[in-house]
């Protein structure tokens, strides 16, 4: 019997032919991320249980990047300890504030190979599924373990078939699809189980797009959120030095469900607040007047993003009552996106820029809300509470949307939006 | 491995909370690095202000849906432990939350039906080798679904800290190390 791309990966890791859903393993990880908010808490875990070293100091990745740079002197001092502790630890891996988001610099910088068992400290390291790894959020204890032992137990989950096919239309884009498919099955839809990403439309999605849908996995509950490794994940990692084979399920995997979306027949999608799952066509909300706007994070921060929203605000300037906030995903995605002409349309336009990295999206600093206030953004989650006040509003959609909105203050349909002056950029 | 399972039964009020209760609500990203006392002041805050504050050792909450959706930050449930909570007992749990509790120690029980069997404040008591939830004051049962068996030895042990403490000092001994996990 054939196996899925979850399956596959786990028996591989585990030292088995094959494993069965519903199965526990204990499987051996390939690659572990800690960020800034928990590594320190996980490297004085592994003291206190009388660990001086972590299993392979190569396989370890450490990225500070959710407080940067240091709001508070508190913040400096995590930062301080954790310099301290990748040191210690002599980590090989390791980047410093301003470099980028986790979730973005792991396969920017080749660090993701398909097939690979990944685990982090971030419910969104789902993410690494967009190159074929089985790639999943744990815990601070569960942290320690892995460094400690380089494994973890894993029960085998299930998995769902998503076949995505037709080709969407313009204004639309892959973030509309993963809201489209949270509203679908709902913010627990997919819990405990894996999303398995098929059907003609992958031959039109770069990296980027795939990273914004498995990015979201978790937003269903899916523990991973996995692509196949075709030809242009193998070229995406050939351009940074790193050469694999394809990766993808057995011919004959059995999988729990399957569904189908017809990119064709979507339109623009919004989360209305507070969970990611109360989706709507943005018709039903447009008009609704928006306090902020927010293009960035690991899941809409990459230069494709960047790009998209200057095509609709090039040349032209945020609503007067809005404020725009615009975060790279890393230093790279700053630098060709200035390159490009982008981040100069976006500040020319009313912008507020921050560096690369989490801050706002997390709700821990540059940009929170004020209670009553309404954001739109391109991020991943709108939890009440998670962008400052609770009484806060957070909408939820794609960079062609939420730029869209800026420039009207209002929540706005991008296919309304004549695309001003794309041709500006380089 | 001790069977703390047989002596932990806990009860206390129960506190109901709908679906959906997400980490941002357990615990605000705003205060991601604040130290644990000031943090606890915060959980659940925008949920139910009265919970942090009077919340009392043994007490268990009792939740709807996709209990602990969101971030993978274990000091949502470290909190609810700090605060005292004796189990959180749910429709469902979501998935990294379950995992965060089994590796601190925290005792959880799924249990479909639950919600509507508990009033709020009302005499809880919480079986947990039995994985049963009973009302004390109308005296109804409701089962829940037992833990895997790896969950429960995880939570047996007081959490996944102590399995390390074992491993490292077997790796003291020069006796190499056994993987505890069961493989």
């Amino acid at each position: 019997m054939g196996l899925t791309m979850a399956e596959k990966i786990l028996a591989r890791a585990a030292g088995r032919e094959e494993v069965a859903p519903g199965e526990f393993v204990v499987a051996a990880v390939d690659l572990a991320m800690v960020h800034d908010i928990f590594a320190t808490r996980v490297f004085s875990l592994l003291r206190s249980a009388g660990f001086r070293r972590v299993w392979d100091r190569t396989r370890v990745v450490a990225v500070i990047d959710h407080l940067v740079p240091a709001p508070t002197a508190a913040a400096a001092a995590v930062h301080q300890q954790m310099r301290r502790d990748v040191a210690e630890f002599a980590l090989t891996r390791f980047y410093d504030a301003g470099t980028g988001i986790c979730h973005q610099l792991l396969p920017e910088r080749g660090h993701v190979r398909p097939g690979m068992l990944l685990v982090g400290t971030d419910s969104h390291t789902t993410t690494h599924g967009a190159l074929g790894a089985a790639a999943t959020g744990i815990g601070t204890t569960e942290m320690a373990y892995v460094l400690a032992t380089g494994r973890l137990w894993f029960r085998v989950p299930e998995t769902v078939r998503v076949v995505l096919t037709g080709a969407p239309d313009p204004g639309v884009g892959w973030k509309d699809v993963i809201l489209h498919l949270a509203g679908r099955i709902g913010a627990d839809g997919a819990q405990y189980r894996a999303l398995e990403f098929s059907g003609g439309a992958l031959a039109g999605m770069g990296i980027g797009g795939r990273m914004t849908m498995a990015n979201m996995a978790v937003e269903v509950g899916a523990k991973f959120g996995l692509f196949p490794a075709d030809a242009v994940a193998v070229d995406y990692l050939a351009e940074r030095g790193v050469e694999v084979l394809p990766f993808g399920p057995d011919p004959d995997a059995v999988y729990q469900e399957t569904l189908t979306v017809d990119l064709s027949a979507l339109e623009p999608q919004v989360a209305l607040p507070h969970t990611v799952d109360r989706v709507r066509p943005v018709s039903a909300v447009a008009d609704l007047p928006v306090d902020q706007a927010f293009i960035g994070s690991c899941t809409n921060g990459r230069v494709e993003d960047l790009e998209v929203a200057a095509q609709y605000l090039a040349g032209r300037h945020v609503h007067p009552h809005t404020r725009l906030i615009v975060a790279p995903a890393s230093r790279a995605v700053a630098q060709q996106a200035m390159e490009r002409g982008i981040l100069p349309a976006l500040l020319a336009a009313g912008a507020l820029l921050l560096p690369p990295g989490c801050g706002p999206c997390f709700g821990g600093h540059q940009g929170l809300l004020a209670p009553g206030e309404r954001c739109i953004g391109t991020h991943n989650r709108n939890f009440a509470g998670r962008m400052g006040s609770p009484a806060a509003e957070i909408y939820l959609a794609s960079p062609a949307t939420v730029a869209a909105s800026a420039l009207y203050g209002r929540i706005t349909d991008p296919r309304t939006v004549e695309r001003s002056a794309g041709h500006a950029l380089r | 491995m001790p069977s703390a399972e047989a002596s932990h039964v806990v009860g206390g009020r129960a506190w109901l909370f709908g679906d959906d209760i997400s980490t941002d609500l357990l615990d605000p990203g705003e205060y991601a690095i604040a130290p644990l006392q000031e943090r606890v002041r915060h959980t659940l805050e925008a949920a139910n202000p009265r919970f942090a504050p009077e919340v009392r050792p043994g007490d268990v909450l009792v939740a709807g849906r996709n209990f602990g959706c969101g971030s993978s930050r274990e000091t949502a449930a470290e909190a609810l432990q700090a605060l005292g909570v004796g189990c959180v007992v749910a429709e469902s749990l979501a998935r990294i939350f379950l995992r965060n509790a089994v590796a601190i120690g925290l005792p959880v029980l799924v249990c479909p039906g639950v919600r509507e069997a508990v009033r709020e404040g009302d005499p809880v008591e919480v079986d947990l080798a039995a994985a049963r939830l009973t009302n004390l004051r109308t005296g109804r049962a409701v089962q829940g679904n037992p833990l895997p068996p790896l969950m429960r030895e995880i939570l047996a042990a007081g959490g996944m800290l102590p399995l390390l403490r074992q491993l490292a000092a077997q790796a003291a001994e020069g006796r190499g190390w056994v993987d505890d996990l069961g493989s």
